[in-house]
């Protein structure tokens, strides 16, 4: 069994969490560039350029794309053959504490959710998604989380009579509802099936998939396909000011569910997605 | 269309000339205030107590900004989304704001708010907090250092590009620019 220092979590969970808020990665920087070419609105123009001009400068001088860095999202997966030694919760949330707080990233997590709402000054505890895979590698991915766009949000049961037009009539309802509050050009991540909780999971990895990359039965990516020409024929447009480019992609995710059961969840990612991976 | 240049402090009969869909620069002192901010200020007024700013004239950012780097005045700091503060933004309204800046939809009870006093909504871009963080020159806590990111500051702005989303008739950017657009397609 490989053996790994928990230690060594603490140090790329720390680089991540500053890699991924202060440079975009290259698939959302390509579909922005090509949403600009292809947009025909005067005024979406002009946002579109200012977004780019927005991650030009974050690159140049290694700071936060966004104000809002978001909640830290870790995910791992871990190889069933690897054996750390010490706490990974304890590795994870420490290098969020390092990253989040040498990166000079906004501490944006509260301790409980009601009473206080006291901010824990070091973004801590992170959002960590645990999955075991086979092999002795640990692959980590922190991806943060900004809540304007997680705000907009939203899981339905639908009814399996619904359908494939229940779950389109869903995802672009969620999307028409929230207009220009989650930071028009978004990501969409639909997760169908499973159940509630599984279905929001769901989408919320579908938002960290590349976004070239598409769904890999064709139902699924023609699905895809037609949702992003759907929303993007709503005219919110970037910003909510009008215009073609409402989303950048829409990602499904699915797996098996009830027989009785059509879980639809709809996570919503702001043209900041951010994501970043290191194989351990 | 023309860019306006706006310099604070902002009259309500100056707000009253801005037209939704105007791009602006505006430079001068505006304050930063958010969800939190916004909840205490409330209080004060709920205790007739003087709030620590006055906002008459003035213009509120609602941001959060991110630490600055050593050099820097200020981190990243673009704007949140504002219907979070639809609770509360009437009551500052009537103490004389004259310009709010945020992102997002607002609710019918601040329009009317807006139309009353003579009050302008800004939209600035979300998600460009670090090309919005170099026209701020200055930023100092001047209120609630307890609330972080959160805190009230002062800042002076240069040039900072907005566009009016809703003026003080009431007219919506969200509304129109969205219905113009979905013409053009149909022709």
């Amino acid at each position: 069994m490989r053996e790994i220092d928990a230690k060594q979590i603490t140090d790329i969970v720390a680089r991540l969490c500053v890699e991924a808020n202060r440079h975009l990665a290259g698939d959302v920087k390509n579909c922005i560039q090509c949403a600009r070419k292809e947009e025909p609105w005067p005024i979406a123009q002009e946002i579109l350029d200012r977004i780019i001009e927005n991650f030009n400068i974050a690159d140049e001088n290694e700071m936060a794309i966004c104000q809002d860095t978001g909640l830290a999202c870790v995910f791992l997966e871990i190889g069933q053959d690897v054996h750390v030694n010490g706490s990974i919760e304890e590795a994870v949330n420490a290098g969020v504490a390092k990253g989040y707080t040498e990166g000079f990233l906004r501490k944006s997590s509260v301790a409980e959710p009601l009473q206080f709402r006291k901010n824990t000054l070091d973004n801590t505890p992170a959002m960590i998604y645990y999955d075991l895979v086979p092999g002795d590698k640990i692959k980590i991915t922190v991806a943060p989380k900004g809540f304007g766009s997680e705000n907009m949000s939203q899981i339905k049961m639908l009814k399996v009579s619904d359908g494939a037009e229940g779950v389109k009539n869903f995802v672009v309802k969620v999307i028409e509802e929230a207009g220009p509050n989650p930071c028009p050009p978004i990501v969409v991540g639909v997760g169908i099936g499973g159940t509630f909780d599984k279905a929001a999971l769901l989408a919320k990895k579908a938002i960290i998939r590349p976004l070239e990359e598409r769904h890999p039965d064709p139902y699924y990516a023609a699905m895809e396909a037609e949702l992003l020409e759907k929303v993007n024929a709503l005219g919110i447009g970037p910003q909510g000011f009008g215009g073609k480019t409402t989303a950048l992609a829409v990602n499904i995710e699915t797996m098996s569910t009830h027989i009785a059961g059509l879980p639809v969840a709809v996570n919503i990612n702001c043209h900041v997605t951010r994501h970043k991976t290191e194989v351990l | 269309m023309a860019t306006i240049k706006i310099t604070t402090p902002l009259t309500p009969e100056k707000a009253r000339t801005l037209k939704s869909g105007d791009s602006v620069l505006i430079s001068g002192v505006i304050y930063t205030g958010r969800d939190a901010a916004h909840k205490r200020l409330c209080q004060l007024l709920d205790e007739g107590k003087p709030l620590p700013i006055d906002v008459k004239d003035q213009i509120i950012y609602f941001v959060g900004p991110s630490p600055a780097k050593p050099g820097m005045a200020i981190g990243s700091a673009g704007p949140t989304t504002s219907y979070r503060m639809d609770a509360y933004s009437p009551r500052i309204i009537e103490q004389g704001l004259t310009g709010m800046i945020g992102k997002g939809k607002r609710g019918p009870e601040v329009i009317e708010a807006m139309k009353k006093h003579g009050c302008v909504y800004f939209g600035a871009i979300g998600g460009a907090g670090a090309l919005l963080s170099k026209c701020i020159k200055k930023a100092e806590v001047v209120a609630y250092e307890d609330l972080q990111s959160e805190a009230i500051r002062r800042l002076e702005v240069e040039d900072l590009p907005a566009t009016v989303i809703i003026d003080a008739e009431g007219n919506n950017l969200y509304q129109w620019g969205r219905e113009e657009y979905l013409e053009t397609l149909n022709k």
